[in-house]
Formats: C-alpha cells, sequence, structure tokens
C-alpha cells in the first residue's frame, strides 16, 4: 500500500505541474496582450503600460511563471483587478459556499442513487426497476435550474419552507446557512443522482452475473445475502469513478443554480471575471479547480485500492 | 437407499426443452461420471440438483436427496440445502472466487450461514478445511486474496467452500477442464479422497472420458438433453451399446491419418528460432533498487523445416506463451533471433511485414476472435493488409476468398455470412481460412482445438492434417492437452520455466521419454485405454 501511494503521490505532483504550465501559457499567452485585453479597446497605451508594469508583464515569461507558481505556494494568488482585493481572500470567501454545496448535493445524490441503483439491479425487469428507469431519465432529461425554478416555486412561494434565495453566511450559524443551500443542492443532485442510479444498477447488473455469484448461491447464500456480501463491493469501482467526476463538475459547474438562488458561489465568481477581464482571478480560479479535481483524481484512485485487493499489490 | 435419485427430470427453458426424462442415480461414496458435449444437458441437470436455474425454467419430475424430494422444496429451504447438503465446484476457477474477499472469509462464510457460529469459529474450521484440500497455513494464511493464487490453488479453494460442512453429495462440473494436466490429475486424485474419507456421492460432470475412467464407479452419458447410456464404469467403456457412446469414444482417441511428411532439411527452415531470452521486469522492492527481471524465455533455439509439424507442450507459466506472442512478433525480446522463411521478424522498424505473410497465427477462442460485425468476407481477408500493393484484388481476391473457404470444408457463399450464424466447429475453420489466404509456409495454432468438443475436435485435427499434406504447411502447435500433440505432431518440444528441456520425434518421446518432467507430464495425461487394464486388473 505504501509504494501505491508513494507513487500516486508522484503523478499527482506532476500532474499539477503540468497544469500550471498549460493554464499560464493559456492565459497569458494564447490571446495576445492581458493588460490592454483587461482595459478594453479604448485604453490610453501609458494606461496599458503601466499596467503591465504593475503586473508585471514586462519580465521574462519563464520568471513571470516561476513568480507565479512561487506565489501559489505561500497563497499570494494576486491582486484581483475588478474588486483590487487580493485574489486568495476572494476566493475563499466563494469557497466557503461553492464547496460546501457541492459535498451536500453530492452526499445528497449518492444517499439517494446507491439504493436506488441497488434496488433496480435486485429486481430487474420488474415494476420497480422499470419505475426507477423512467424517473432517472426523467432527472437527466430535465434541466437542472428549471427544476431549481419548480423547487421555489413549490417551496419557497407556495409552502414558505425556504426562502427563495440568498445565501446569509456561516455567521449567521450552522441551520440558517444549511438551510440556504439545501433548494439548490436538491436541483443540482437529481440530474447526479440519476446518472449514478443507472451506473450502480448496470455496474451491479454486470457483478451479478459474474462466476462467483453463482458461487455464493451455491454456498446457500439467498439472494439477498449474495448481492450485499459479494456484488455491491465488486461494483463499486466504476460507482466511485463517477463520484469523483460529479464532485469537480459540482464544484465549478453549479453557475447556473447559483444564479439561480443568487449563491456568492465559486462559478458566479468565474463568470464574472472572465466577463470583466479580470484574468488575475480567473487564472486562480482555473488552478485551485484543476488542483481540486487532481487531488478528487488522487482520493478516488486510493479509493479503488481501498475496494480491489488487486489493485493494492499491482503498485 | 440411494441418496441421490433424478427421476424422469424433464425441464424448459421459455418453453425451449432442454432435459428429458433424465434419470440416474448416485449412492453414497459412489463417483457418478456424467459424460457430454455443450448442449447435452449436463450441467442443466446440476442446476437443477442445486434449483440454481434461470428465470422461466419449468422443471418436472422427482430429485430425491435423502428420500426429499428437492422440487417441492421453497427457496428458503434449498438455501438450506446447498452448500450444507449438497456442495459445488464449477469450472472456472479463476472466475469462481470474489476478487475482493480473503480466501478464509470465503470459506468460513460457508459455515457461518448454516451453523450460526461467530466468525473465529468459523474461520477455524476454514483453516481445517483449507488444510484438507492441500493449502497449509505456512504457504497459504486465510489473508490471501484469490488472486495471489494460482488456478489449481484457487480450485483447491472453492472445493474447500463446497465440502468445508461435510455435505452429502458434491457436484464438480467440469472441475478440471481449465486446469493443466499435473494439476487436474492433483485435484481429481482430491475429489476422490475426500469422497473416501467422507463417504460423499461425487457427480463429476465432464466431456472427456479419459478424465473420469479412472475414478468414476458409474458412468451417464448424455446427448441432447437425455441419457443415452448409463452403467458401472468399466462394463460401460468395454461394452458400450449406444452409437453416441461409440462414436464420443472413437473421437476421444482420434488419430488423423497422415502422410509421412517429407522434410527437406537442407532448405531455409520456415522458422528458426535462435537464443531467444524474453525478460519481464519485476515490481522493486524498494524505490531506489534496480527492479529484478523474471526471465519468461530462457535462452531457447529450435527450428522448424517445411512440411513438419511441432508440438510446443508445457503447463501454464512454462513460457509457452510468451515463446508464441515472440515468434508472433507480437512481444519484444531481450535477445536472440526469429527468423521466419529467413526473414527476421522484427526490425529496426517494428514487426516485419514480410516475415509476417509467411506465418499465421489460429487462437483458442473460436467466439472471441472475430469481430461480429463484420462479414466473413471481411474477417478472411484481413491478413491481406500484410501484403499492401500485392493484395489480390476484384476477381483474383473473390478466388482467394473462395479457395480458402473450399479448403476448410465451408462454401465460397460462406463469405456473405456473419460470424454468428456458424457453430464452434465452423468458427474454427473460418480461423484457419483466415490464416491460410496469404498462402503461408507457417501456421501458428495456439491452442486451437482447446475450446472444442471432442466430436469437433477429431474433424479439425482431421482438416488440420489434411492441409499440411496437401498444401505443405508446416504448423507450430502449442497445446496443454498431449494426447492431441501426440496425434497431430511430427516433432514435439517441451518447455519447462522458459527452456525446452526435451525435443525429439513425438512417437519416440512419449514412449520413452528422457527428462524427468516429460514423463511426469505423460503420467499426468489421462489416457482412457491404461486406466480401464489398470482397473481390470485390480478387479481381477
Amino acid at each position: 500500500m505504501v509504494p501505491f501511494l508513494l507513487k500516486r503521490l508522484i503523478s499527482l505532483a506532476l500532474s499539477l505541474l503540468a497544469a500550471s504550465v498549460v493554464i499560464f501559457l493559456v492565459l497569458q499567452v494564447v490571446p495576445g496582450d492581458p493588460a490592454s485585453y483587461m482595459l478594453g479597446m479604448n485604453a490610453q497605451p501609458e494606461t496599458v503600460e503601466a499596467l503591465r508594469q504593475q503586473m508585471g508583464l514586462n519580465e521574462p515569461l519563464v520568471w513571470r511563471y516561476l513568480t507565479w507558481i512561487a506565489g501559489l505556494a505561500h497563497g499570494d494568488f494576486g491582486i484581483s483587478y475588478t474588486y483590487k482585493v487580493p485574489t486568495a481572500e476572494l476566493i475563499s470567501q466563494r469557497l466557503w459556499v461553492s464547496l460546501p454545496l457541492a459535498v451536500y448535493a453530492l452526499v445528497l445524490s449518492t444517499l439517494i442513487a446507491l439504493p436506488v441503483g441497488i434496488i433496480a439491479a435486485a429486481k430487474r425487469n420488474t415494476a420497480a426497476d422499470y419505475g426507477i428507469m423512467g424517473v432517472t431519465q426523467f432527472g437527466i432529461a430535465v434541466p437542472n435550474f428549471w427544476f431549481a425554478m419548480l423547487l421555489v416555486l413549490l417551496f419557497s412561494i407556495t409552502l414558505r419552507w425556504f426562502s427563495a434565495g440568498g445565501f446569509p453566511g456561516w455567521s449567521a450559524g450552522f441551520l440558517p446557512a444549511m438551510k440556504a443551500l439545501t433548494l439548490p443542492a436538491i436541483a443540482l443532485a437529481l440530474p447526479q443522482a440519476s446518472i449514478l442510479a443507472r451506473v450502480t444498477r448496470s455496474s451491479l447488473l454486470d457483478t451479478l452475473s459474474e462466476d462467483y455469484i453463482r458461487t455464493a448461491r451455491a454456498k446457500g447464500l439467498t439472494r439477498s445475502q449474495t448481492l450485499v456480501r459479494h456484488a455491491v463491493r465488486n461494483a463499486m469501482i466504476p460507482v466511485l469513478t463517477i463520484i469523483g467526476l460529479q464532485f469537480s463538475f459540482l464544484l465549478a459547474g453549479a453557475i447556473i443554480i447559483e444564479n439561480v438562488f443568487y449563491l456568492p458561489g465559486l462559478g458566479r465568481l468565474v463568470f464574472q471575471g472572465i466577463t470583466q477581464r479580470d484574468l488575475i482571478v480567473v487564472q486562480s480560479v482555473v488552478m485551485l479547480l484543476v488542483f481540486a479535481v487532481i487531488v478528487i483524481t488522487f482520493l478516488v484512485d486510493i479509493a479503488y485500492a481501498v475496494v480491489d485487493p488487486r489493485l493494492r499489490s499491482r503498485s | 437407499m440411494t441418496l441421490l435419485q433424478i427421476d424422469n427430470l424433464s425441464l424448459s427453458i421459455l418453453g425451449l426443452n432442454i432435459l428429458s426424462s433424465v434419470r440416474f442415480e448416485v449412492d453414497r461414496g459412489e463417483v457418478v461420471g456424467v459424460i457430454g458435449e455443450s448442449g447435452s444437458g449436463k450441467s442443466m441437470t446440476a442446476m437443477s440438483v442445486m434449483q440454481l436455474l434461470p428465470h422461466g425454467t419449468e422443471v418436472s419430475g422427482s430429485i430425491r436427496l435423502d428420500g426429499e424430494e428437492l422440487l417441492s422444496k421453497s427457496e428458503r429451504e434449498m438455501c438450506r440445502v446447498r452448500g450444507s447438503d449438497v456442495g459445488m465446484v464449477f469450472q472456472e476457477p479463476m472466475t469462481a472466487l470474489n476478487p475482493v474477499k480473503t480466501i478464509g472469509d470465503q470459506v468460513a462464510e460457508t459455515v457461518m450461514i448454516h451453523k450460526g457460529v461467530r466468525r473465529a469459529e468459523a474461520l477455524a474450521i476454514a483453516r481445517e478445511t483449507l488444510n484438507r484440500v492441500g493449502l497449509p497455513e505456512e504457504r497459504f494464511p486465510l489473508t490471501r486474496y484469490p488472486h495471489e493464487l494460482s488456478g489449481g490453488q484457487r480450485q483447491r479453494v472453492v472445493i474447500a467452500m463446497a465440502i468445508a460442512l461435510r455435505p452429502k453429495l458434491l457436484i464438480a462440473d467440469e472441475p478440471t477442464t481449465a486446469l493443466d494436466v499435473t494439476t487436474q490429475a492433483q485435484i481429481l486424485a482430491l475429489l476422490k479422497k475426500l469422497v473416501d474419507e467422507d463417504g460423499m456421492g461425487l457427480i463429476l460432470i465432464t466431456h472427456d472420458l479419459a478424465v473420469v475412467a479412472d475414478i468414476a464407479d458409474r458412468i451417464v452419458i448424455m446427448k441432447s438433453g437425455e441419457v443415452v447410456e448409463a452403467g458401472p464404469a468399466v462394463q460401460l467403456f468395454r461394452a458400450m451399446q449406444h452409437p453416441y457412446s461409440k462414436a464420443l469414444m472413437a473421437a476421444t482417441g482420434h488419430h488423423p491419418v497422415r502422410k509421412p511428411p517429407h522434410v527437406a532439411l537442407d532448405a531455409v527452415p520456415v522458422l528458426e528460432v535462435s537464443s531467444v531470452v524474453r525478460e519481464y521486469a519485476l515490481p522493486r522492492k524498494t524505490l531506489f533498487a534496480r527492479p529484478g527481471a523474471f526471465r519468461a524465455v530462457n535462452n531457447v533455439s529450435f527450428k522448424i523445416h517445411k512440411g513438419e509439424n511441432v508440438g510446443l507442450v508445457g503447463e501454464s507459466g512454462c513460457g509457452k506463451s510468451t515463446l508464441t506472442r515472440a515468434i508472433l512478433a507480437l512481444e519484444a525480446t531481450q535477445s536472440g533471433e526469429i527468423r521466419v522463411g529467413g526473414e527476421l521478424v522484427t526490425t529496426k522498424s517494428g514487426a516485419s511485414l514480410a516475415a509476417r505473410r509467411k506465418m499465421q497465427v489460429v487462437f483458442q477462442d473460436p467466439f472471441g476472435s472475430f469481430n461480429p460485425r463484420h462479414k466473413v468476407r471481411r474477417l478472411v481477408t484481413e491478413p491481406f493488409y500484410l501484403m499492401g500493393r500485392d493484395a489480390p484484388t476484384g476477381a483474383a481476391l473473390e478466388a482467394r476468398i473462395a479457395e480458402s473457404l473450399e479448403n476448410v470444408g465451408l462454401s465460397a457463399r460462406d463469405a456473405d455470412k456473419y460470424i454468428h450464424e456458424f457453430s464452434g466447429g465452423q468458427r474454427q475453420r473460418v480461423a484457419i481460412a483466415r490464416a491460410l489466404i496469404t498462402h503461408p509456409s507457417l501456421i501458428v495454432l495456439d491452442e486451437a482445438v482447446s475450446a472444442l468438443d471432442v466430436s469437433i475436435r477429431a474433424q479439425i485435427l482431421d482438416l488440420l492434417a489434411d492441409l499440411s499434406d496437401r498444401l505443405d504447411l508446416s504448423y507450430l502447435f502449442i497445446s496443454h492437452d498431449l494426447s492431441v500433440v501426440r496425434a497431430i505432431t511430427d516433432r514435439v518440444m517441451v518447455m519447462k520455466a522458459g527452456q525446452i528441456v526435451e525435443t525429439g520425434e513425438t512417437e519416440v518421446v512419449f514412449s520413452n521419454p528422457q527428462h524427468d518432467y516429460t514423463r511426469q507430464l505423460i503420467a499426468a495425461t489421462p489416457d482412457l485405454e491404461a486406466a480401464l487394464k489398470r482397473r481390470e486388473i485390480a478387479a481381477a
């Protein structure tokens, strides 16, 4: 297990390094001069030059990259051009909304999807299976912002259980904050749970046709004992892969839902950064998201090894 | 009272008749060999005893275990019978165990679900059972995972799971088909020992008459869902009544008639392997140490001349598959040379097309080695990619397709069919047609008849012998089945731990083996005639 971890950690570090180079090059080199891009078409050349000086754009490319990386390493993400505050501060505020929202949605989606997928597989080709498959088809097809609006209509406007949007901040207390995130989390979780339930079902059906399931039945295990003791854990590898992908998506991909519920999350920050040409913010957030994706992939890899002993010894 | 009595058992799945009026008995301490080819219903009979049948199955008749009718038992009651009164062992030891659970847990599970004992107690019984099946604690602690064991060892674990509670009846469905001959002999001996010790009944299901000849007390021969003949083993083998039984018997020992080969020793050899070495890197022990190497093929040299059929035998892991892949240029070698018709198979720029077109291959699995979405026309003409611009087109191409299909006993019209329209034996004919189409001088046959039923196998062997005679083809025939190698080859090489330990004319090697390992292999190979003689002498 130790060499396995070490190997994974090395590949994690290398991926991060490669990603930082790509992000740096794409945002600073490819679209031309970031300073004039940020100031717009009518900017004075002197203003542009001053900004270039301020951003350190006149330094050599390699030097700029190294300064950026060195800054990142001790938490200095640069100063946002539009907000005039440190980007790190900006991101951490937003992260405190996006991260809990992503975790909340993922937990909801997993809690719904696993049992539902397992039931569908166990009761294959019965009314329960067809019903579940129909509902998940619906869950994938429905646009989640529209579903979010329906939730608002029902729970905020008609029943008045939840507020229609906004975020009180964690200073208002844990429960009020969680309450504000509940409807967005449900809206985000619906399509994710639908996909995950389908993956769970098909992975479990594959597993159930394996020889060792027949062996287990021949030992005298009942159908449900076989399912729980032998099938579920073996079916988890594809499910873990999807969960990992979904978490990365939820972290940054919640932008539409954040807009529907007026949540100050990362998605909206990137969106604003792009429209306001605040490239320092965009670059930092993208780097952070890449970091999150790589770390999650690393965690998923470890989860594989925990589930499957064959991967542990193949290090 | 008999232990198991199957009476008038009929079974249909979604209206399709699978079994009709099957009837046989098993006594305590008795080994009953159930023999048949694929589709004979032998496995379905076993699954009926376990009541593990697919959805939509209708069963009638009677299966009595110790006087109790199994067919009228509920699913809940059957769960108490399975694993406790009746144990079962399956064909594929590689996939029959749960890969994410330790062997100890898997054996202990049988005990825990039936006896309701605590885990520690169940593990103690598991330990004892694993010792009984020949997996001692020093080498096989309970914490081992299935992937850390070989096929034969895994089959022992499966057997341990089945016999942990000393069932009255054990059903073994092709328990040795996927194993090497020496491992097969050990597993059969183990099963026989367990029957003798516990006095349980054993149903041994197989397609191979020779496998049961040594240990079965009685034989049941099945065909198309019916029992065609049954009786005491020696008696039945000596005086077979039913034409099908006789045909099966004849196919088992089938020896195709061949013309003596006219081997041209002075010409350029069809295949020349000189001092080939293939190593694999082992996982690093520590982070900075140089990884060790495993020598899968260790300094192997041999030649095959035109018109000569050469066998390569050895157990799994001996390096014969690695050597085969190296010859086919599918795998790089660390040193040595491989030449086909004088051309190196691997050049600096990768596999040599010139060499590859003189050599073709037929693999074991007639189901898996074709793309199901292509027609036979495209499947058999694929080797023409090797010929580039020299490949025939138009009428010449049609003529080549027709020629190669007719050479293997199919017709030119079959070119427009898909592969699923053929039976297993016909598919292997298509595979041979594909190999013939570039007019190669050498065909590598990698376990090419191992997946086939005995009667089909006999036909394919006849076909191969005929093609070799007519087209002056050379074969490199790789197999773990010594009887097949003996039937078709002129010369044989025995491989062990990456080296060729014995080589010579097939008949000479088989009748007078020099190396210990060759002797072991031959002794372990089931031989119907020898087994029957032994038993007759013992009975007299």
